[in-house]
């Protein structure tokens, strides 16, 4: 057989590629095309950083987020006039160090949104399969009862749900969820039925696959970069969402320090104390920044990657 | 036994027909497509039948129909002297493995997130309970069939150029040992010279396995270079169909005549002939 | 004076593994009323070369070139809005896949006046009468009515004659035609190569023709460049190019040829030609 020219030209090395060295050239790949896109990777480094800290925020964290120093109530941050060394960003109006509130509160935020972007995700993508699948009256029915879902505002949603199963972090976290869910039925759903026309799904049939192996295996890879993509920014949603909660007074219940809860307490405080609502305030603003960013670069990186295989 | 050494005929194809409903609307009423109008042949074993016609004319809904991916509306259709179930769940596995298709386009017929080595060995560990060293060693040995190579095996489909995603597809096509290659369009989408190297490699093939090839294709030079015989389609039909040569020396219909004075011709005596007529026409 | 002259043109993409040479020192030029084939596979860079003459490419693409020269004045630093002006009067193109290259909310009658509106000023009733006379021109039957129509309306072969209809809406003195027929059913490639050769010997525009179809050199080229991998390989008349090719690409390609096969296989092009995009020292004069 006359072999190719091209062929040979293009395959280089005539060793086997092993697994690892497979990866780790994608990896390298990715990481260019991430990297092209300087906000994404400000906002990763950011989001390693908050990882870090809540990680390490008994170590990092010079007080206890509880201890109350009666002897220094709301105390400004230390550049001011009135500051104290020990109080970085200065304490809050029963007298615990803001810092180490926020340093464990990140804690919080992580796993609010690991915790909804998982539940939302995984169900997400099951409903949206499904739908996507098989087409039909049970698409139907999937699709009109999550445009019923869409059409409430979500944190109202949220609410309610937080209402009648009792305020908790918990609660509201299985609320949100809910709410943020559709979004990821709707993506899975396109995804699946672009994909389910194409060639290689009618290859794979072919070849005796059952639909089970066809959702999963086949067509589910295939449909990961939008799914990835809406995956970073609910997390950060869900985080907006659950200090939303705790503002109101339906999420995380005092004295726990979580962002939203914080802010909450310290509502009365605004004009006398600025210290107190702008360093929670502005952790919820850097986390879900650096998160978005993430995410602008997250697809950059995994879009066009799609189009060109 | 006996009836497969007497009878050498390998797909048969009885009035065959294909209609798709387009659902009507409030203000329209159903519609119906003919794609397939009762089309006929027979192909001997180890032959290569091609079928010629141009975008619409029903050729690959005729090869889904071959290949089970698209139920006949009605028409028979014996593979090896058998007549098929084609109803959707009758399909028995035997069946379906003697039958495999290449489609046209080598960039969407690879699942663009399985390695090439799971690509190959999909079929196997679907069908078969072969272990998994076993399923690799097949695997390697249909990538050397095809012209490519053991450090294919953990590669992803978009590190492969065309021509070699093609020699994929068509080495996943022969991981069941099927008798009957349905090629819809298998070159059109490659370059010349590459074309060139995917039908040699049929051709090696066919000698090998002692394939029966279904081709088809709009490209005539093509057609005429690897077909025992010729069936020419428009709109739905059959118009001709005879083997190779006397379809291209003596075509009937009209249409056939037409699409052949259509094909660009590549020889210097054309050529030649065009550059005389340009000449006398810029002179006059 | 050449209509078109390019020197030495090189574009550069930058890749995940560095810089990547689409056209490597490409020269060549086309003379009024000449047609010239560039023919080549995927990847030879054919079309880059002339996006790049249009001014077309991404701000990523790296573009240097000698020499650029249309009408013997330079389009290699001219402005942006002085490149408008010319690309679409002067010269045109027309592009590979006729129903995407038409914008499928407006009707081809808006899409082919606004070309008249911008370039030539027309008022409306002009504009009007010259779009159905150009409608006329490129064999559309019913012009009047068809001018109301959308792309999606009409089949492959009617869109692109309505692309041929914009493109020398203004007369252009050069047409490019990256690859017109590619995407059409044969019958029909027959009918807009014969409509695209009638129209250029009319007009007498220069006409560059990028293919990979060797018939479709055949059919219209007066002379031919052939590419491969960015690099020219030969240069030379039609008739020349098909009865003595000198490069070894050009044999192999000629060879690959299923109408030129000889036994029961086909030459495949390593059987001459050994991958290496550098031009044999013959081809290189």
């Amino acid at each position: 057989m006359a072999d190719a020219i091209i062929d040979k030209a293009s395959s280089g090395t005539q060793e086997p590629v092993s697994s690892s060295a497979m990866r780790r050239q994608m990896l390298k790949e990715f990481w260019f095309y991430f990297s092209e896109n300087r906000g994404a990777v400000i906002g990763l480094f950011v989001f390693l950083l908050l990882v870090l800290v809540a990680v390490f925020a008994p170590l990092i964290a010079p007080h206890s987020p509880f201890e109350q120093y009666r002897d220094a109530v709301l105390v400004p941050p230390i550049w001011t006039e009135d500051g104290r060394a020990g109080y970085l960003l200065g304490t809050d109006p029963v007298g615990r160090d803001i810092l180490s509130r926020l340093i464990y509160g990140a804690q919080y935020s992580l796993f609010i949104g690991v915790f909804v972007t998982t539940l939302s995700l995984t169900g997400g993508i099951l409903v949206g399969l499904i739908a996507g699948y098989y087409r039909g009256w049970i698409d139907t029915v999937i699709m009109r009862l999550m445009d019923i879902i869409l059409a409430f505002p979500s944190l109202l949603l949220a609410l309610v749900l937080v209402a009648i199963l009792g305020p908790s972090l918990t609660n509201g976290m299985i609320a949100i969820a809910l709410t943020l869910q559709p979004h990821f039925v709707r993506l899975t759903r396109a995804a699946v039925m672009a994909e389910k026309t194409r060639d290689y799904v009618t290859a794979a049939r072919l070849a005796g696959a059952g639909p089970l192996r066809l959702m999963f295996r086949t067509i589910l890879p295939n449909c990961t970069a939008p799914l990835i993509v809406q995956a970073t920014l609910s997390f950060s949603n869900a985080i907006l969402d659950a200090a939303a909660l705790g503002f109101l007074g339906m999420g995380a219940q005092p004295p726990a320090p979580e962002w939203g809860t914080m802010l909450a307490e310290a509502r009365e405080f605004i004009l006398r104390a600025w210290w107190v609502v702008t360093f929670p305030g502005l952790a919820i603003l850097i986390t879900v920044l650096a998160i978005n960013l993430m995410g602008d670069g997250l697809r950059d990186a995994l879009d066009p990657k799609l189009k060109r295989s | 036994m006996n009836d497969t050494l007497t009878d050498n005929t390998m797909l048969e194809v009885r009035d065959i027909k294909r209609d798709y409903e387009l659902p009507g609307s409030l203000f329209k009423p159903k519609k119906i497509i003919h794609a397939v109008k009762g089309v006929s042949f027979k192909l001997e074993r180890g032959k290569t039948l091609a079928i010629v016609g141009e975008s619409g004319c029903g050729k690959s809904t005729l090869a889904r129909m071959l290949t089970f991916i698209d139920e006949p509306t009605s028409g028979d259709l014996l593979i090896d002297g058998q007549k098929v179930d084609t109803r959707p769940g009758h399909l028995t596995q035997e069946m379906r493995q003697k039958v495999q298709i290449v489609f046209q386009n080598p960039y969407g017929s690879l699942n663009p997130r399985q390695k090439i080595g799971d690509v190959l060995g999909e079929p196997l560990a679907i069908n078969t309970s072969m272990p998994a060293g076993e399923r690799r060693d097949r695997a390697t040995e249909m990538l050397k069939k095809v012209g490519l190579g053991p450090e294919h095996y953990n590669r992803y489909p978009h590190m492969f150029s065309g021509g070699q995603r093609q020699r994929i597809a068509i080495a996943r096509a022969l991981m069941m040992n099927p008798k009957l290659l349905v090629l819809d369009e298998p070159v059109s989408a490659l370059d010349l010279s590459v074309q060139a190297q995917v039908l040699n490699l049929l051709a090696d093939l066919q000698d090998e396995f002692g394939l029966t090839y279904v081709f088809i294709s709009h490209d005539l030079s093509v057609v005429r270079y690897i077909a025992d015989e010729v069936m020419v389609m428009y709109f739905g039909e059959a118009v001709e169909y005879g083997t190779r040569d006397e379809v291209f020396s003596d075509p009937k219909h009209e249409y056939t005549r037409t699409l052949f004075a259509a094909t660009p011709r590549a020889d210097i005596e054309s050529i030649r002939a065009r550059i005389a007529k340009k000449k006398a026409a810029t002179a006059a | 004076m050449a209509l078109l002259q390019i020197d030495n043109l090189t574009v550069e993409f930058e890749t995940a593994t560095g810089w990547f040479k689409a056209v490597d020192g490409v020269s060549l030029s086309v003379e009024k009323g000449e047609v010239l084939a560039i023919v080549g596979e995927s990847g030879s860079g054919k079309s880059v070369a002339m996006l790049a003459v249009m001014g077309l490419l991404p701000w990523t693409a790296k573009i240097t070139a000698d020499r650029m020269l249309f009408e013997g004045r330079d389009i290699q630093g001219i402005s942006p809005a002085d490149r408008r002006k010319l690309i679409g009067k002067d010269i045109a193109m027309i592009f590979q896949e006729p129903i995407a290259s038409l914008n499928p909310c407006f009707t081809v009658g808006f899409q082919i006046e606004e070309v008249l509106r911008i370039h030539l000023g027309l008022d409306k009733k002009a504009r009007r009468a010259r779009a159905i006379e150009l409608f006329k021109q490129v064999g559309l039957p019913n012009p009047e009515e068809r001018l109301n129509h959308f792309p999606h309306q009409m089949s492959g072969g009617q869109c692109q004659r309505v692309m041929i209809a914009i493109a020398i809406a203004c007369n252009p003195k050069l047409l490019i035609a990256d690859e017109p027929t590619t995407a059409l059913d044969v019958t029909i490639q027959k009918q807009i190569l014969d409509l695209i050769m009638s129209l250029q010997a009319k007009n007498g525009m220069g006409l560059i023709m990028i293919t990979h179809d060797m018939g479709v050199v055949a059919e219209t080229a007066d002379r031919v460049v052939v590419q491969y991998k960015g690099r020219k390989m030969e240069e030379a008349d039609v008739l020349s190019l098909f009865e003595s090719p000198k490069s070894n690409y050009t044999k192999a390609l000629l060879a690959a040829l299923p109408e030129n096969a000889t036994g029961d296989r086909l030459t495949t092009v390593s059987a001459f030609f050994d991958g290496n995009p550098e031009p044999a020292p013959e081809a290189r004069a």
